[in-house]
């Protein structure tokens, strides 16, 4: 096996538990390394945060022609995460004007007490169990019951969202060699089904705001500042999943990477103060964005290597979080780390936009399972892995208290 | 590192941001000896960028802005009291109190103070403020607040730009004069200019440009100025916004390369004699440098950033305590930023070092944009507005000696403005006012061609 096949070997679900020795394999094997399926993969650090910085760099899929795009996409809408400027700008900010500063600076930061209490409330159901999935009992409600709140939508909904979310998720994944047309065609009809639905809760807010996003979006005075139904709908969808697919392995990676690190777990319950450099670490150190892909719109020189316009380029952020060329020591974790500038919410005009609410929910369920971690145990290490590559996490993580 | 150089004495002269910044890097590096910090005004260190902006405003008060420590320097603080002199072969900073310090190293970061206007007696009526110190700031925020009928600004830099914002978002009246053709050209060139231009009076500002003031009237109060054009502006408050004055006076009899731009170092901070002469044992830091940049042909580069101000500090104190194989050279790209009238304006490179420009990224029409810089094929400067989060990717760009214009392909590139422009620059050497970078060049001292005036 050679480097022109780590893009198969890391997507590959066996490396899913560890697919750090790979990360070090292909930083080793140069900066950027072609692929069989003729895409280009690139993971150290400097490369990564010039190309994440690169107005050059597309992050629309519909300008990939190597390897060829599904047919499927090239006529779907797209959420402002896969849009460029200016589309993307106007899109993200039109979006970020109801959520976050410069015109809601408070929204997010105002949740804190509400995501505290929904917090210990399941942390507090736990009480007296002496297994628990630390997946499906906490890392994954929490982060789904505040953007449900925060967006306004039914809670109760969910089994009918996580669904749709599944077949999302799975249809952007990247797995190279794979015939992917059922996929995506699965993930367009999840995506169709998934926006009408949202449509359909904005409309009932249409003149009776009920203060949460779907309110806002469409009770916004200003026609120009009115997203149209197709946008919201992309909007709406990109928040609610973005809001938990990656908060739910933020959440589950920590209390993972702490009972494996019992001296650091140790050092946090002595001094919670430390939690949320903690986070941050576990941002660089357990990222729960693996892989992200850009597109060059015209031939790009990256460290030497000419990589034609239209080619895929995938970056894999969790390597460039793991490069001794930019981190002392990069593969200890080390809550007390210095000038940790990771790509746990990538860089750039891209940079995510939730990260605020992110840190706040990983802070209060880290905090929160804390006084109990000491005495826990892990039941099965490693835990077993959800299927996707680029939004890695586990599936299950059971820990006996 | 060698061990003598983490004992000894150190002091540092001027207490702001640079000597902050030096003084905990020093300790960071292991210096363990004494460390004397004298400042002449009685505050200890705080921070400048929210005087023109949040304090008058009155969103913070002027006494809020102190610079938070990254950790306690243990230095023994001289507040209040300015150096007066420096006896080198004596190795001892003369204090305005009478008393002196002796050192075995030296680091002088005394900045720059506000222009004043020059009729003292004008300048001496109430009404007229300078903005350079907390204190100013709190006068000047007091003033603001009891609402006069118009103030008028003199001079369109920074900040004279963003005090003019700042009455704007108050609901004040305001006239800016400036002598050039618009505001910020001095700094940014003709294009970003006529948006400069643009945005003020979109926002209700009385922009005169093309003239001076010619005297500023009153008995005792402020109550107008007469400008050169033959009009006349009543307004109660006058802010005399004509940039910055470096802080070398204490250094005439010093021997030091000390002048109107500053004092001359090399690209480890350490100061040149008046002979040209580099010496081992007085370092220099902040607005009051000047320094060489291989980006800029090794021009001697004054910046009166926040952002050179630190990292030019972090060096010098690194290299006041490590041997010479060890030191490290001050070779950051310089940035800067400014917020006015709703708009982000940052900068990374030095704009006026440039012939043309380009329109790289976005457009005017869209009040979003980057605007790249050049000099003889060789990009050299990036001003981004609104666009913060693509200054990194020019940096890059303007650290690897890239060519101008900058590479094709941004999804936000205008096909109309692929035309490449004058960069519309004024000689530096020719603005009384409101440069923030200063190229000066190769520049004698003048006390080695001319006699000293007498007395």
């Amino acid at each position: 096996m050679t480097a022109e096949t780590l893009l198969e070997r890391i997507t590959d679900y066996a490396s899913r538990p560890d697919p750090y020795p790979l990360y070090a394999e292909l930083r080793e094997a140069g900066p950027v390394v072609r692929q069989t399926d003729g895409s280009y993969l690139v993971g150290t650090y400097h490369e990564i945060v010039g190309l994440l910085h690169d107005p050059r760099l597309s992050a629309d899929p519909r300008n990939r022609t190597t390897p060829a795009a599904p047919a499927t996409e090239e006529t779907q809408h797209l959420p402002f995460l896969r849009l460029d400027d200016p589309e993307h700008h106007r899109l993200r900010t039109l979006a970020m004007r109801p959520f976050g500063p410069p015109h809601n600076p408070g929204r997010v930061d105002a949740m804190r007490g509400e995501i505290t209490r929904i917090t210990g409330e399941l942390v507090e159901a736990l009480r007296g169990r002496d297994h628990v999935d630390i997946v499906d009992d906490l890392a994954y409600p929490l982060p789904v019951t505040v953007i449900c709140r925060i967006l306004g939508v039914p809670r109760e909904d969910e089994p009918r969202f996580r669904e749709w979310t599944d077949l999302l998720v799975a249809s952007a994944d990247i797995s190279p060699g794979e015939d992917t047309a059922a996929r995506a065609e699965a993930g367009r009809k999840g995506r169709m089904e998934m926006g009408a639905y949202l449509l359909g809760l904005a409309e009932q807010r249409r003149g009776r705001p009920t203060g949460d996003l779907l309110s806002d979006f469409v009770n916004e005075p200003d026609p120009e500042l009115r997203l149209t139904d197709e946008e919201l709908a992309m909007t709406a969808i990109l928040l609610l999943i973005a809001g938990h697919e990656t908060t739910v392995n933020l959440i589950t990676n920590g209390v993972l990477t702490l009972l494996r690190h019992p001296d650091q777990l140790e050092r946090l319950r002595r001094e919670p103060e430390l939690l949320p450099e903690t986070v941050e670490e576990l941002l660089r150190y357990e990222p729960p964005v693996h892989l992200r892909e850009r597109i060059p719109l015209a031939d790009v020189d990256i460290a030497g290597t000419v990589v034609p316009k239209g080619t895929s380029v995938i970056l894999a952020l969790a390597s460039g979080s793991r490069d001794p060329l930019r981190f002392q020591d990069p593969e200890r974790f080390d809550p007390g780390r210095k000038d940790n500038e990771h790509f746990g919410f990538g860089s750039g005009v891209h940079l995510c936009f939730g990260a605020p609410l992110a840190r706040i929910e990983a802070q209060a369920a880290l905090g929160a399972l804390l006084p109990g971690l000491g005495t826990a145990t892990l039941l099965q290490d490693p835990p077993p892995y959800r299927r996707n590559a680029m939004l890695r996490g586990p599936r299950h993580l059971t820990v006996r208290f | 590192m060698s061990a003598d150089l983490l004992e000894g004495r150190i002091v540092i002269v001027g207490a702001s941001l640079a000597g902050l910044r030096a003084a905990e890097t020093l300790r960071e590096k292991g210096f363990t000896g004494s460390l004397t910090v004298v400042g002449d005004e009685p505050h200890p260190p705080y921070d400048r960028p929210p005087l023109s902006k949040g304090v008058l405003l009155g969103k913070v008060s002027a006494d809020a802005t102190g610079l938070p420590m990254r950790r306690d320097p243990d230095a023994e603080w001289r507040l209040g009291v300015p150096a007066t002199g420096l006896d080198p072969v004596g190795k001892r900073v003369l204090l305005g109190d009478g008393s002196s310090l002796p050192f075995d190293r030296l680091l002088i970061t005394t900045g720059t103070r506000a222009r004043p206007w020059p009729v003292p007696e004008e300048a001496a009526l109430d009404g007229v403020f300078t903005l350079r110190t907390s204190d100013d700031a709190a006068r000047l925020a007091e003033r603001l607040a009891a609402g006069p009928r118009r103030v008028l600004v003199i001079g369109a830099g920074f900040t004279g730009s963003e005090i003019a914002s700042v009455c704007r978002e108050r609901g004040l009246e305001v006239t800016v004069t400036e002598r050039g053709p618009a505001p910020l050209v001095g700094a940014l060139g003709g294009t970003l200019s006529k948006l400069a231009s643009a945005m003020q009076r979109a926002h209700g500002v009385d922009l005169r440009c093309g003239v001076t003031v010619t005297s500023l009237r009153g008995n005792g109060r402020f109550t107008g100025a007469d400008l050169s054009d033959g009009t006349r502006v009543d307004a109660d408050v006058c802010i005399v916004a004509m940039g910055a004055v470096r802080n070398v006076e204490w250094l005439a009899e010093s021997g030091l390369a000390a002048g109107p731009r500053g004092i001359a170092c090399d690209a480890g901070c350490r100061a040149f004699t008046m002979y040209g002469i580099v010496t081992d044992d007085v370092f220099v830091a902040g607005d009051v440098s000047r320094f060489p940049h291989p980006l800029y042909e090794y021009q001697l580069l004054s910046l009166e950033h926040w952002r050179n101000a630190v990292d030019q500090a972090e060096v010098a104190a690194h290299n006041m305590v490590s041997p010479g194989p060890l030191r490290r050279p001050h070779l950051a790209v310089p940035t800067f930023w400014s917020s006015q009238f709703g708009y982000n304006i940052k900068s990374v490179g030095v704009p006026t070092f440039s012939d043309q420009v380009v329109i790289a990224q976005g457009s005017l029409e869209e009040r979003r944009l980057v605007m790249a810089y050049g000099y003889r094929g060789r990009l050299t400067a990036a001003v981004t507005v609104n666009m913060a989060k693509s200054l990194e990717y020019y940096e890059r760009l303007i650290e690897t000696a890239a060519p101008f214009p900058p590479p094709l392909g941004a999804s936000d590139r205008r096909t109309a403005a692929e035309v490449v422009l004058p960069s519309d620059v004024p000689d530096p050497s020719r603005l009384s006012h409101g440069p923030t970078v200063a190229l000066t060049g190769y520049l004698p001292d003048r006390r080695l061609v001319l006699a000293r005036p007498a007395g």
